[in-house]
C-alpha cells in the first residue's frame, strides 16, 4: 500500500542495490533473496518525525545508536531527533556529530531538526542557515518553547528564507507553571498542581497568527487539547502553511486513565481530558491532524523513581506507536488504513522534504512491512531502548510491524 | 503492597464507622487515669516525616506508646521536597529496618502511594502534599461527633486555601460518605470549580457569608504560603474577606462550631476572639488525634 500513489493492491517488490526496481504481481524472484509478506502490509518506510535520541550529552538515558535500534524494531526507517541535547543542536558542529554518528551507528536514517534559538534559550535565533547546510530539515525549541513573540517571529522570517519548517511545542510557560499533570478534576483529586490545556492554545492562536503574518511552513508538535485542533483546523481553511502531529498516547489514554502517581504517565503535554482524546482522533480522522509522531523520550529508571512532581517529563514511544494507531484508529473504524499509513509515511515527508515516503521503482528502499491480526504483547525487558519509561509495559496489540528495511536492507524483523 | 491508610478516599462508609467507634473507646484514655496497653507490644512503628510537623508527629508517637509500640521517628533534614533526600534511599532503609507499619507525612501529593508500591510494610499516610490526610478527617469526623448526634444531613462550611489542601480533600471525602452537605469557600483562584465534583454534596462559593449559612460546623483551613508558587490573592485582602471574626459567629446559630486543623494563624483564617471563644472545638480536635491514631495504628499494627 503507497498513500503517495493510492496503490493499494496484492503485489511483490523487487529491490536491487538498495532500489526498487520494480512492483507488480507475480514478479519472478529468480536470483532474488524472498522475504515472503504474504498476507501483511508493504508499506513505504515509516517515518518518525518526533524523537529525542539524548545524544550528545545524555547518553545514559538513549543514544543515537539504541535509538535506532528502537526506532527499527518500532517499524520505522526514518527519524528526526528533536535538538534539546547537551550541547543543544544550535550549529552546524553539533548538527553534523549527530549526522556522522548517524551515519555510523543507526540502522535507520536520522534527521536532525536545529534549535531555533542559541541554547533554546529564547533569545538570541541559532545558526540557521549553517545548521541548514549541514542537514538539519526544521527548526523547533522543542521543551523550551519560545516565549518571546518577536523572536518567533523573526524564526519564522529565517525559516521561511532558508526553506525551513518551525515546529513548535505549544505550551505558555507562564500559565503551565508547576503543573505536573493536565489541569483539570484528575490533578484536583489527586492534589497535583494542573497544566491547563489553555497553556497550549494560547501559543498555538499566537503561532498561527505569526504564520499568516511571516507565510513561514508552520508544525504544531505532539498536539492534545481540543481547542488547538480547532484553532489548526481554522489556519488550514484560511489556507496557512499549518500542520500538526499528534502522538499515539495522546488518541489513546486520558487524565482519568492514570495510573495514581505512577510516572510512567508524566509527560508534556499532558495526558488531557476524554474530550480532548476524541477531539485529536476526530482531528486525525477528518484531516486537521496529519501527522502522528511518537515524541520518544527516554529517560532512566532512576529519574522516573520518584514522587510524581519531581519526575522528568516523557515517555518512550517508538515499538508501540503501530501497535496503538492500529488498535485506537483504524481497528475502531475511524481511519482507513491507508490513512494510517499516510500520516507515517507521506505526510511528514510533505513537511519536512526528507525525499523519503514512498514506493516508487526507481527510489530508495525503505520499507515497512506489519500485519494487522496477529495478537501480540508489548514487553519492555525486550525493548531495544536504553530506557524504560512506557505505560504500555503488558498491553496487548492486534497488528503491528514485522520488519523494517532501510535501502534494502532487513535492520530489523520479527524474532 | 501492606493493607495501610493511604486516604480516606478509597474507603468505605463501614471502614471508616470502624476507626470511629474504636477510637471513641479510646478517647477516655487522654486523662491522667491513663493506663498503658500492650496491644502493639514488640512491634515498632517507623514515623517517617519529610516535612515538619510536631504536631502530628507527637500525636502518633503518643498513640503507638499507648498501645505499647515502639516508635523510632526519622525527620528528614530539610522540609520542601526540592531539598529533600531521595525516595529511592529511604525505601532501602526502610526495606531493611523491617517495621511493622510507617507512618508517613510528605510535600509531594503520592510520596507514600509510591513507597507502597515497593514496599511490604503497611503506610500511613500522615499528609501527602495536597492531595489527603486521612487521620486528620478521622479525628475531625470524631470532635464532629462529640458535638453532633451524627454526619448525616450535618452543613460543613470548609474555609480557606482549598485547593492546596489535603484537609479539605479528606474531609470532603468522609463527610460526602456520611451524607453530610460540605460548602466549601474561598478566593477564587484557590477554589477550582472541580473540587465541586470531588464528590456527591459538595456546594462552591466564593462569599464566607453564604458558607457560613446555616453552618453546623466552620472548618478554617490554614494559609498555605508555603505551597504557594505565586500570590493568587493580596495577602493583606486575606483576612479582611476570609478570615473567621466574632461578626460572623453573629450570623451563625448557637450550636455552631468551629474547628481548625492547627497551628492557626491568628489574625490571618481567623481572629484570637473566634479560636478562643466557646465555639471552637480546637482543643478538642488535638485530644481527638491521639485516640484516633490509636485506632488506626491498632487496626494497621495489631493484625
Ligand atoms: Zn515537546
Ligand atoms: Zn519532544
Amino acid at each position: 500500500m503507497d498513500p503517495a500513489t493510492g496503490h493499494d493492491a496484492v503485489a511483490d517488490v523487487a529491490v536491487e542495490n538498495g532500489r526498487i526496481v520494480a512492483i507488480g504481481p507475480d514478479l519472478d524472484a529468480t536470483g532474488f533473496e524472498v522475504f515472503d509478506a504474504t498476507g501483511m502490509i508493504v508499506a513505504p518506510g515509516f517515518i518518525d518525525m518526533h524523537v529525542h535520541l539524548r545524544e550528545p550529552g545524555f547518553e545514559h538515558s538513549e543514544t543515537i545508536e539504541t535509538g535506532g535500534r528502537a526506532a527499527a524494531a518500532g517499524g520505522f526507517t526514518s527519524v528526526c531527533c528533536m535538538p534539546n541535547t547537551n550541547p543543544v543542536n544550535d550549529s552546524a558542529v553539533v548538527t553534523t556529530y549527530i549526522i556522522e554518528r548517524a551515519r555510523r551507528l543507526s540502522p535507520v536514517s536520522v534527521f536532525p531538526i536545529g534549535a531555533i534559538t542559541k541554547g533554546s534559550l529564547g533569545e538570541e535565533l541559532a545558526s540557521i542557515g549553517a545548521m541548514k547546510q549541514a542537514g538539519i530539515v526544521a527548526i523547533s525549541d522543542d521543551g523550551r518553547p519560545v516565549m518571546n513573540a518577536r523572536v518567533m517571529r523573526r524564526a519564522m522570517e529565517s525559516a521561511k528564507a532558508f526553506g525551513l519548517p518551525v515546529i513548535n511545542h505549544c505550551e505558555d510557560l507562564n500559565l503551565s507553571a508547576g503543573g505536573d499533570m493536565h489541569e483539570g478534576f484528575e490533578s484536583v483529586r489527586m492534589g497535583l498542581r494542573g497544566i491547563p490545556a489553555c497553556s497550549e492554545d494560547v501559543m498555538v492562536a499566537r503561532d498561527i497568527l505569526l504564520a499568516e503574518v511571516t507565510g513561514a511552513k508552520y508544525h504544531v508538535a505532539h498536539i492534545s487539547a481540543r481547542h488547538s485542533v480547532e484553532m489548526v483546523r481554522y489556519a488550514k481553511a484560511r489556507g496557512l502553511n499549518v500542520t500538526t502531529e499528534v502522538c499515539p498516547h495522546h488518541f489513546t489514554l486520558a487524565d482519568s486513565d492514570i495510573l495514581p502517581f505512577d510516572s510512567n504517565y508524566k509527560m508534556k503535554p499532558p495526558l488531557r481530558s476524554c474530550f480532548d482524546v476524541e477531539a485529536v482522533t476526530e482531528g486525525l480522522a477528518s484531516g486537521a491532524i496529519e501527522v502522528i509522531a511518537t515524541d520518544h523520550a527516554p529517560h532512566p529508571g532512576s529519574e522516573k523513581m520518584q514522587e510524581f512532581e519531581r519526575c522528568p517529563f516523557g515517555i518512550t514511544g517508538l515499538e508501540t506507536a503501530i501497535g496503538l494507531s492500529l488498535e485506537q484508529l483504524v481497528h475502531k473504524g475511524r481511519v482507513s488504513l491507508m490513512r494510517m499509513i499516510e500520516m507515517f509515511t507521506v505526510n511528514p515527508d510533505r513537511i519536512l522534504t526528507l525525499g523519503k515516503g514512498r514506493l516508487t521503482v526507481g527510489g530508495e528502499a525503505d520499507i515497512t512491512i506489519f500485519d494487522t491480526d496477529r495478537k501480540w504483547t508489548f514487553d519492555l525487558n525486550k525493548s531495544q531502548s536504553k530506557s524504560r519509561n512506557t505505560p504500555f509495559h503488558g498491553r496487548e496489540f492486534l497488528g503491528g510491524q514485522v520488519a523494517s528495511i532501510v535501502a534494502g536492507k532487513i535492520v530489523w524483523q520479527l524474532g | 503492597m501492606g493493607t495501610g491508610l493511604l486516604g480516606i478516599e478509597g474507603l468505605d462508609r463501614s471502614e471508616i464507622e470502624a476507626y470511629l467507634n474504636r477510637a471513641k473507646t479510646f478517647q477516655s484514655h487522654g486523662g491522667s487515669d491513663f493506663k498503658k496497653l500492650d496491644t502493639l507490644r514488640g512491634k515498632m512503628l517507623v514515623n517517617l516525616f519529610f516535612e515538619n510537623s510536631t504536631r502530628t508527629r507527637t500525636s502518633f508517637e503518643i498513640a503507638a506508646k499507648r498501645l505499647g509500640a515502639d516508635t523510632i521517628s526519622i525527620a528528614s533534614s530539610g522540609s520542601s521536597v526540592s531539598k529533600g533526600e531521595s525516595l529511592v534511599d529511604t525505601l532501602n532503609t526502610l526495606a531493611a529496618m523491617r517495621p511493622h507499619a510507617i507512618v508517613m507525612r510528605h510535600a509531594a501529593s503520592g510520596a507514600p502511594h509510591f513507597l507502597a508500591r515497593y514496599l511490604d510494610t503497611p503506610i500511613i499516610n500522615a499528609g501527602d502534599g495536597m492531595h489527603e490526610h486521612p487521620t486528620q478527617a478521622l479525628l475531625d469526623a470524631l470532635t464532629i461527633l462529640d458535638h453532633k448526634p451524627a454526619l448525616e444531613g450535618l452543613r460543613v462550611a470548609i474555609i480557606g486555601d482549598i485547593i492546596h489542601s489535603r484537609v479539605a480533600r479528606s474531609n470532603v471525602h468522609l463527610l460526602s460518605k456520611f451524607g453530610a452537605q460540605t460548602v466549601l469557600c474561598g478566593p477564587a483562584p484557590m477554589l477550582p470549580q472541580d473540587m465541586g465534583k470531588l464528590a456527591a454534596g459538595v456546594i462552591l462559593t466564593n462569599d464566607i457569608r453564604e458558607a457560613i449559612d446555616g453552618a453546623d460546623v466552620i472548618m478554617m483551613l490554614r494559609v498555605q504560603l508555603e505551597r504557594q508558587h505565586e500570590t493568587p490573592f493580596p495577602p493583606g485582602d486575606y483576612f479582611r474577606f476570609y478570615g473567621l471574626r466574632p461578626e460572623h459567629l453573629a450570623l451563625t446559630r448557637p450550636d455552631t462550631i468551629v474547628m481548625h486543623p492547627g497551628p492557626i494563624n491568628r489574625g490571618r483564617e481567623i481572629s484570637s476572639e473566634v479560636a478562643d471563644s466557646q465555639r471552637s472545638v480546637i482543643l478538642n480536635q488535638v485530644e481527638n488525634g491521639v485516640a484516633v491514631r490509636m485506632a488506626v495504628l491498632e487496626k494497621v499494627m495489631g493484625a
